[in-house]
C-alpha cells in the first residue's frame, strides 16, 4: 500500500468551507487545508481544537511579573538598599508602588515575546525553512484541501473532491 | 457574510483577490519610478548629514550642542518626544482599532507600524546620543558592575523609559514582522528572479497557511493587540513621568500622562496622514487607502486635537488655581516671556488648526488634510519644546536665567533624523507590502465595492 498524498484546489473560500463538511460527511480524513488569508469558520469545520497560545500568553506574561518583581526586590531591597530623597528602600510593600511601571513592562515583554517564540516553533516557522507549496497561488487566491490516501482509494478521494467543487486536482 | 451597504465600502474598483496581491506586490515586482529615486536621494542624503553630526558629537563631546547650564535639556529631548509621539499612531492603529474592530485599519496597519518602528529607532538615537558617552549607555541596564553591587534606581523614571521604551519597540517590532510573514510568503510564492525567491524564502520564515497556522495567527494578533493597547498607554505616561516626577514649575503636574498619551495619537496621525497621502499617490493605492480612511482619520485627529486643547487650558488654569507663584510665572512666562512665539505657534498648530476638521468638505479634501497634518507635526514639536525649554530657561534664580539656541549640529541632527525616517519608510515601500494583503482579503467579500452591489441587488 503506497501512499499518495491529493491536492485538491478550490477558487473560492465559501466552496472550500462547503467541501470541507462535504468530505467530512464521506468519512475521508482531511490532512490540512492551506488558504492565503484566514478563512472564518475553517478551524470549526475541520474539527482543530481551539489553540492554547492565549493561556500560555498568560503564564508568561504572569511568569514575566514575577521576574520584574523579584529582580528589583533582590536589587534595590535584599542587595544593596539605598536612601534616595529620604525614601528608603528597606521593604517591598513601600516600594511597590515605585515598581508598578517596570513589573509591567516586565510582564508585557515575556507575554509578547514568549508568545511568538512558541508560535514560531510550534508551526516550524522560522528562517532557513523552505516549505513545501501545493499550488503556486496558495497564497494568492487558491484554497487548497490536502488528503493523505493510498493508492488504492485515490480515484475514490479524488472524484469526491472534484464533487465537492475542486476545480483542480494535484497529487504528490 | 455581507453587511449592511450603509457601511463603507473600504475596497474600491471592484476588485478579486488576485488584484489585491497583483496591486500590493506591483511595486516590490516592478522597478521604482523617478519619485522613489528623487525621494531617496534626498534624505539619503539627510541620513548621511545626520551620521555626520551624530559622529562629530560623539567624537567631541555634548559641548557642540547649544546647551548651558540652565536649559540642560533642549532639542534633544524634544526630538525624542516628538518621534516617541509619532510613533504611537502605528500601535493604536493595529491593536487599539483591531481591539475595537475597526476594518478600515486594514489598509493603512501595515505602514503605521512601520512608522512605529522608525520613528522609534530614531527616538533612541537622542537619547543614546544624550547621553554624552553613548558606549557606558548600558550603565542603564540592571547589570552587576565591577563597582561593588550598585544598582539602577528602580524608583527613577528615567529608568522605567528605558524599560519602557525597550518593551515598546521590540513588541512592536515582533507584531509589525509577525504580520509581514504571510504577507513575504505571497512575493515568495510569485518570485520569478532567483535572488527574490531566495531573500523572500529567508524573509517569510517558511511560512505556508495551513489552518493551524492561521487559527494560531489570529490568536496571537489579538493577544498582542491586547497587551499593546495598554503598552502603547504606559510608554507616554512613563515618557511624561520624565518631566512630572521632577519639582520644575511647569513639569510637576499630574494631567502630564493623559495629556502626553492624546498629544502623542494626535502628532502621530498627523504623521500618518503626511506619508500615506504622498504614498497613495506613489504607489497607486487610491482603491485601497480611499477618502474614507482619510476623513476617519481626520475625526482622530479632531478629537485628540481637542483633548491636548483641552489640557493646555486646564494647565493654565490650574497654574492660576494652585496659587503657587513659580508655576504661574512658568506658564506667564511661557504666553508672554522670550519664547512666547514658540508657545503662539504651538497654540495655533495644535488648538485652532485641527478644529477646521469640523467641516466635512475639509476632512474629505486631500489637500487641507496634506496641510493640516503638516501643520499639526510642527505644532507638536514645538509643543515638547515649549514644554522642555521654556520650563527650564528661568529657573528658581534669576541670575542663571538664560536663553537657549541650538548650534548647527542639533539643526542637524534634528534634519538629519527626518532623512534617516524617511530613508527606512522608502526601502520599507520598496522592498515590503506597504499594504497587509492577506488581512485586506478577509475583508473584501463583507466591505468590497462588488459584495457592496450584491446588497442592493438582493434587495
Amino acid at each position: 500500500m503506497s501512499k499518495k498524498t491529493i491536492y485538491g484546489i478550490y477558487d473560492d473560500e465559501e466552496i472550500l468551507l462547503k467541501g470541507v463538511k462535504f468530505i467530512r460527511d464521506k468519512n475521508i480524513i482531511i490532512k490540512d487545508c492551506i488558504t492565503p488569508f484566514p478563512v472564518h469558520g475553517l478551524d470549526v469545520a475541520m474539527g482543530l481544537k481551539r489553540t492554547r497560545l492565549a493561556i500560555a500568553s498568560f503564564c508568561y506574561g504572569t511568569m514575566g511579573a514575577t521576574l520584574g518583581i523579584t529582580m528589583m526586590w533582590y536589587m534595590m531591597i535584599k542587595d544593596w538598599p539605598m536612601d534616595f530623597g529620604g525614601k528608603p528602600n528597606w521593604s517591598l510593600l513601600h516600594n511597590l508602588p515605585a515598581f508598578i511601571p517596570i513589573t509591567f513592562e516586565c510582564t508585557v515583554l515575556c507575554a509578547a515575546h514568549l508568545m511568538v517564540i512558541t508560535f514560531l516553533l510550534k508551526g516550524k516557522i522560522l528562517p532557513g525553512v523552505v516549505p513545501y507549496v501545493p499550488h503556486e497561488r496558495v497564497s494568492d487566491d487558491r484554497f487548497v484541501m490536502e488528503i493523505q490516501t493510498t493508492e488504492e482509494e485515490s480515484a475514490h478521494v479524488s472524484k469526491m473532491l472534484t464533487d465537492s467543487g475542486a476545480v483542480e486536482l494535484r497529487t504528490r | 457574510m455581507q453587511e449592511s451597504k450603509l457601511r463603507e465600502t473600504l475596497v474600491l474598483g471592484d476588485k478579486s483577490y488576485h488584484d489585491i496581491t497583483e496591486d500590493i506586490c506591483r511595486p516590490i515586482e516592478g522597478k521604482p519610478n523617478k519619485y522613489w529615486w528623487i525621494a531617496f536621494a534626498i534624505s539619503f542624503c539627510m541620513f548621511l548629514w545626520w551620521a555626520v553630526c551624530l559622529s562629530y558629537t560623539i567624537g567631541t563631546g555634548l559641548g557642540v550642542w547649544g546647551l548651558n547650564r540652565t536649559v540642560g535639556w533642549a532639542w534633544d529631548i524634544t526630538n525624542f518626544v516628538w518621534w516617541i509621539g509619532i510613533g504611537h499612531a502605528g500601535t493604536l492603529i493595529s491593536a487599539v482599532l483591531l481591539l475595537f474592530r475597526q476594518k478600515w485599519r486594514m489598509a493603512i496597519n501595515r505602514s503605521a507600524e512601520a512608522m512605529t518602528i522608525f520613528a522609534v529607532l530614531c527616538a533612541a538615537t537622542y537619547i543614546i546620543a544624550h547621553m554624552g558617552r553613548p558606549w557606558l549607555a548600558y550603565w542603564a541596564l540592571p547589570l552587576p558592575n565591577q563597582f561593588g553591587s550598585l544598582w539602577v534606581n528602580f524608583n527613577s523614571a528615567l529608568v522605567w523609559d528605558v524599560f519602557a521604551i525597550s518593551t515598546y519597540f521590540s513588541v512592536s517590532l515582533a507584531f509589525w514582522y509577525t504580520g509581514l510573514i504571510p504577507d513575504f510568503a505571497v512575493i515568495r510564492d510569485r518570485a520569478k528572479t532567483r535572488g527574490r525567491k531566495i531573500a523572500y524564502t529567508i524573509l517569510s520564515f517558511g511560512w505556508i497557511g495551513t489552518a493551524k497556522n492561521w487559527q494560531r495567527f489570529e490568536e496571537m494578533a489579538l493577544v498582542l493587540a491586547g497587551i499593546s493597547t495598554p503598552l502603547v498607554l504606559s510608554v507616554h505616561t512613563i515618557v511624561s513621568f520624565d518631566f512630572a516626577t521632577s519639582l520644575v514649575p511647569g513639569w510637576h503636574t499630574t494631567i502630564f500622562p493623559p495629556y502626553f498619551v492624546a498629544g502623542a495619537i494626535f502628532s502621530g496621525f498627523a504623521m500618518v496622514q503626511t506619508l500615506l497621502l504622498i504614498t497613495r499617490k506613489v504607489l497607486t493605492l487610491e482603491n485601497y487607502i480611499t477618502v474614507y480612511h482619510v476623513d476617519m482619520m481626520n475625526r482622530i485627529i479632531l478629537i485628540t486635537g481637542s483633548i491636548v486643547g483641552v489640557a493646555y487650558i486646564t494647565e493654565f488654569f490650574m497654574a492660576w488655581y494652585s496659587g503657587v507663584k513659580y508655576e504661574q510665572y512658568a506658564f506667564l512666562n511661557r504666553m508672554a516671556g522670550p519664547y512666547w512665539w514658540a508657545y503662539w505657534s504651538m497654540m495655533t498648530c495644535n488648538v485652532i488648526t485641527p478644529q477646521l476638521f469640523w467641516f466635512k468638505k475639509l476632512r474629505e479634501s486631500l489637500v487641507a488634510t496634506f496641510i493640516i497634518s503638516i501643520f499639526v507635526n510642527i505644532g507638536m514639536w514645538f509643543e515638547r519644546f515649549v514644554i522642555i525649554v521654556t520650563s527650564l530657561h528661568r529657573d528658581y534664580l534669576p541670575s542663571s536665567w538664560t536663553m537657549f539656541s541650538p548650534t548647527w549640529v542639533e539643526v542637524g541632527l534634528f534634519v538629519g533624523s527626518i532623512g534617516l525616517f524617511f530613508t527606512c519608510f522608502l526601502l520599507f515601500a520598496r522592498f515590503f507590502p506597504v499594504i497587509a494583503l492577506s488581512e485586506l482579503k478577509t475583508i473584501l467579500k463583507t466591505s468590497g465595492s462588488q459584495s457592496k452591489k450584491g446588497t442592493t441587488d438582493h434587495e
